[in-house]
C-alpha cells in the first residue's frame, strides 16, 4: 500500500521558473500565515471584551516595532490571498485560461498585492497612524 | 488483487469510499466561504482601520452595534471554517505519517472550532453589554 520509495512525479527543481508557480506557492504560504493571523483576530476581540487593560496591551503590542512588522507582513499576506483568491474564483468559473491571460492575471496578483498593501498603510497613516 | 476480483462488481469497490454526490463537498464549502470572505474580509479590514486611534469605549461601541456584531461574527465563522479547510489540504499534501496526519487534522479542527466559538462569544459579550 504505502510505499515511500516509489518514484515521485517531477517537482519544483525540474521546472523552469514561471510566475504561475510563484502565485501558487504564495497562495498556500499566505493561507498558512493568515490561519495563524486568525488566532490573533480572536485574541484581539477577546481582549476587547475582557477590559480596558487587556485592550491596551493589544494596542501597545500593535504599536511596537515588532507589532508593526507583523502587521505589515500580515496585511500583505491578506492582500495577496484576497486578490489571488478572486483570481482562483474566476478560474473556477472557467475564465482566464488562455496562456497570455493566465500569466497576466498572475502578475496582477503579485503586483496588486503590493499596491493594496500600500493603499492600506496610506489609509492607516492618513488616519493618524498608531496614536 | 486476489482470485475473487474477477467475480466482484465494480460497485463493490466504490462503496464506502464516498458518494459522487458529496465528493466535491470540501471544494464547494471552500468556495462558498471564499466568496463570503471577499466581502466580509474587506469589511472587517475597513472596520479595523477605522478603529485606529479610537479609545476603548468607542471601539467597544462600534463592535456592539447590531449590524457590526452580526457581520463580525459571520466573518469569524467563515474565516475559521476556510482556514480549517485550507490547512486540511496542506496536511493531506505534506504529512505522510498516518498518526501525525490524524493528530494534526484533529488539532486544526479543535483549535479552529474553539477559536471561532471564543471570538464569537467575545463579540456577543461586547454587544450584550452595550457600549
Amino acid at each position: 500500500m504505502h510505499n515511500p520509495a516509489r518514484p515521485l512525479s517531477p517537482h519544483l527543481q525540474v521546472y523552469r521558473w514561471q510566475v504561475q508557480m510563484v502565485t501558487s506557492i504564495l497562495h498556500r504560504a499566505t493561507g498558512i500565515v493568515l490561519s495563524v493571523g486568525s488566532l490573533l483576530v480572536a485574541y484581539g476581540l477577546i481582549s476587547l471584551a475582557s477590559g480596558e487593560a487587556s485592550w491596551n496591551d493589544v494596542r501597545t503590542c500593535a504599536g511596537s516595532w515588532y507589532g508593526l512588522i507583523v502587521l505589515i507582513g500580515w496585511s500583505w499576506a491578506l492582500s495577496f490571498h484576497l486578490i489571488n483568491g478572486i483570481r482562483h474564483l474566476l478560474q473556477d468559473a472557467g475564465l482566464g485560461y488562455a496562456i497570455v491571460t493566465f500569466v497576466r492575471n498572475s502578475w496582477i496578483s503579485v503586483i496588486g498585492s503590493f499596491l493594496l498593501t500600500l493603499a492600506i498603510w496610506a489609509l492607516v497613516f492618513t488616519r493618524g497612524g498608531f496614536a | 488483487m486476489n482470485q475473487f476480483d474477477g467475480y466482484r462488481n465494480a460497485l463493490k469497490e466504490a462503496r464506502g469510499l464516498g458518494s459522487a454526490k458529496f465528493g466535491v463537498h470540501h471544494f464547494v464549502v471552500q468556495r462558498i466561504t471564499a466568496i463570503s470572505l471577499v466581502v466580509l474580509g474587506v469589511y472587517f479590514l475597513w472596520l479595523v482601520v477605522s478603529l485606529i486611534g479610537v479609545d476603548y469605549a468607542a471601539a467597544r461601541s462600534v463592535v456592539a452595534k447590531p449590524w457590526n456584531a452580526v457581520l463580525i461574527s459571520a466573518f469569524l465563522i467563515a474565516m475559521f471554517w476556510h482556514a480549517q479547510l485550507g490547512l486540511q489540504v496542506v496536511i493531506e499534501d505534506y504529512v505522510h505519517t498516518a498518526w501525525l496526519a490524524v493528530t494534526l487534522q484533529l488539532l486544526v479542527r479543535f483549535i479552529c472550532a474553539l477559536a471561532a466559538l471564543a471570538s464569537v462569544f467575545a463579540v456577543i459579550r461586547i454587544a450584550v453589554a452595550g457600549a
